[in-house]
């Protein structure tokens, strides 16, 4: 996501990730930190959407951007149904042979849809402009 | 020194065993491994669990070399930083991963110049011997995703 911030400056940025110590790489917005949880576990992701509800309802954002995983689905989600806020799923560079399954998940709620992989774009998918190296 | 990272998520003891074995057969003494919760008790080498993301960028910064899985925040750290960077991708037949997205990243990366691949221990013991013979300069990377991918975003959200 560093890679990406020429692409938001000058908007107000709030940033959100699992890991906390991320607060000190963050200077021109706010920051949270929810817990991370996946589709392995239940509990866990109650507890994170919860945490999200906050922050999106504290924020309220008119944009949501994230390059995954399941706290940047739940966040577009609810963001988008609580706000109407346009939505941007960057899907990581890391899934190379197929899309992450959040970002599988996301397409119908992305506004903006993209693979960082050529050969993952098609015309019912996300697209492909380019990726973060 | 060299640094090795295996990533936040799961220890990865194939990978500092075989670097630990190379160290302490080529009685080299500056390793650093950010190993996670491993209950592997290292020969040679130095281990810590975790690292804060700056200690791992302060660490990247000062190493001549970094081994590490194959994960893109490893990949894309070293590249900014301009350091010569060997992966070795987790497999998930191994137990490593959840899936095997790690060895499709080092099949992609493979033919490229940019970074070295490793896909066993023994290319990866052959590999560490030659990297370390000829530790070579790299210019760093910009620290700027791709302007299209950058531009299509700006589009989005300020038109």
């Amino acid at each position: 996501m560093g890679r990406l911030r020429p692409a938001l400056s000058g908007a107000s940025v709030a940033f959100v990730s699992t890991n906390p110590d991320h607060e000190a790489d963050v200077q021109d917005g706010r920051f949270y930190a929810v817990r991370d949880a996946s589709l392995s576990s239940k509990l866990g992701l109650v507890a994170m959407t919860l945490q999200l509800f906050r922050i999106v309802l504290k924020e309220r954002p008119q944009y949501v951007i994230s390059t995954g995983a399941a706290p940047g689905y739940i966040a577009i989600r609810l963001a988008r149904l609580l706000f109407k806020a346009r939505t941007i799923w960057v899907d990581s560079i890391a899934n190379v042979d197929q899309l992450s399954t959040s970002g599988q998940k996301i397409g119908k709620h992305a506004d903006l849809w993209l693979t960082q992989w050529p050969h993952l774009a098609n015309d019912n998918g996300p697209n492909y402009v380019g990726a973060v190296v | 020194m060299i640094f090795v990272a295996v990533g936040t998520q799961m220890p990865f003891d194939r990978l500092i065993r075989a670097i630990d074995s190379w160290a302490d057969s080529r009685g080299e003494n500056d390793v650093f491994a950010q190993c996670g919760d491993t209950g592997y008790t290292a020969k040679r080498i130095r281990m810590q669990s975790f690292l804060s993301p700056q200690e791992f960028t302060r660490c990247v910064e000062s190493a001549d070399l970094i081994v590490s899985h194959a994960g893109m925040g490893t990949i894309i750290t070293a590249l900014e930083k301009g350091k010569p960077i060997l992966v070795m991708p987790r497999r998930a037949c191994l137990g490593e991963h959840r899936n095997e997205h790690q060895l499709g990243t080092a099949r992609n990366f493979a033919p490229s110049n940019s970074i070295e691949v490793a896909f066993d221990e023994q290319e990866l013991i052959a590999k560490m011997d030659r990297l370390v013979c000829g530790r070579e300069s790299r210019s760093p990377i910009s620290c700027d995703a791709n302007p299209s991918l950058i531009k299509t975003i700006q589009d989005f959200i300020f038109q």
